[in-house]
């Protein structure tokens, strides 16, 4: 647990001193062997296990098979004598001074280990915490710009359609210019046509009437009075044989 | 074991070398400044590693290291606690 606490305020002092023997540096190296671990695997959930605070629990699984459950008890018990009974051990009053400071240590862990625990675990998953939100928006963004693409080329698709009917409109009123054009061209046309017919028409109409007259005008200078006189007896003698054959009839 | 590979006394790990061959183990390391610095900084990272830079370590992290700095400082000291000794002869 004091580990924990350790992990998280030496990853706060980047730059610690030389390695004291207590002192735990928290330099994690990353990418050291050849080959680079990308994503980098997640941390072990707990560490290597440890009997009663300091004995590493494979010391007890070497001794298992020769010695069963209590041999490094055992172990222990032995060598603890020996060094009491060769006094290699001294007890003198740092003996004392240890006792009382391992117990005091052994309370305050035993009593305030889970809450430091859970405080430092607090701590961590804070931090934890603000790099998966940074993690999630960035990815939130990135999917927004992915939708906003995908859009950008649907409407870009529509662009196609877009410059289909302006070129339709274009041919269209290209279309439109060409036939008013052929239109006056056939107008120009007809009207010089129709100025030639007309003319035509007047040179043949101003021929006849002229020749008209000009055989009236001569018939009436040859008739002579002579022939007048003779065409008028003519009539008078007509006239009287018509009278009489109506008179003849209106008696019948 | 699976693949049991020949390989050379030099590059065995301790727990793989018999015992005759413990000498030229020794003799093959790399005492050289650079070899005792990485070989320290090898140590480190696997005991780092292995009991605090984990999700939730435990006290044996720490506590492993301070009863070792007890152990090893008593042995400094013995020459002068000797004398603080109850009996002469043991």
């Amino acid at each position: 647990m004091l580990s924990r606490l350790v992990f998280v305020t030496a990853s706060g002092l980047k730059s610690s001193g030389p390695l004291g023997a207590g002192l735990v540096h928290a330099s994690r190296s990353l990418h050291t062997s050849s080959q680079s671990l990308a994503p980098v695997p997640p941390l072990p959930e707990k560490g290597g296990k440890v009997r009663h605070g300091i004995f590493p629990e494979e010391l007890f699984q070497l001794l298992y098979p020769k010695t069963g459950v209590t041999g490094p008890y055992m172990l222990g018990t032995g060598l603890l004598v020996y060094l009491l009974s060769k006094e290699i051990y001294v007890i003198n009053h740092e003996t004392f001074t240890a006792a009382a400071i391992g117990a005091v240590l052994i309370y305050g862990v035993k009593k305030f280990g889970p809450s430091v625990a859970a405080f430092a675990d607090k701590l961590n998953e804070e931090k934890v915490a603000k790099a998966q939100e940074v993690k999630d928006v960035a990815m939130t963004n990135l999917t927004q710009a992915i939708e906003n693409e995908k859009k950008e080329q649907w409407r870009v698709e529509g662009r196609g359609m877009l410059f289909d009917a302006k070129r339709n409109n274009v041919a269209m009123l290209l279309e439109t210019n060409y036939r008013e054009r052929l239109q006056m061209v056939t107008n120009e046309v007809k009207k010089r046509l129709d100025y030639q017919v007309a003319l035509q028409n007047l040179h043949r109409q101003m021929e006849k009437e002229h020749m008209v007259n000009w055989v009236e005008k001569s018939v009436v200078s040859s008739i002579t009075p002579q022939q007048e006189k003779e065409s008028i007896a003519k009539c008078i003698a007509d006239l009287k044989a018509l009278a009489k054959t109506t008179q003849a009839k209106a008696a019948v | 074991t699976a693949d049991r590979r020949q390989v050379p006394v030099a590059e065995k790990r301790l727990m793989d070398v018999k015992l005759n061959q413990l000498g030229s183990w020794l003799g093959s390391r790399d005492f050289t400044p650079n070899g005792i610095i990485s070989a320290v900084r090898r140590g480190h990272d696997r005991y780092y590693n292995k009991y605090i830079n984990v999700k939730k370590g435990g006290i044996g992290g720490v506590a492993m290291l301070l009863a070792g700095y007890v152990v090893l400082s008593y042995v400094w000291e013995y020459d002068h606690i000797k004398h603080d000794r109850w009996r002469k002869y043991h």
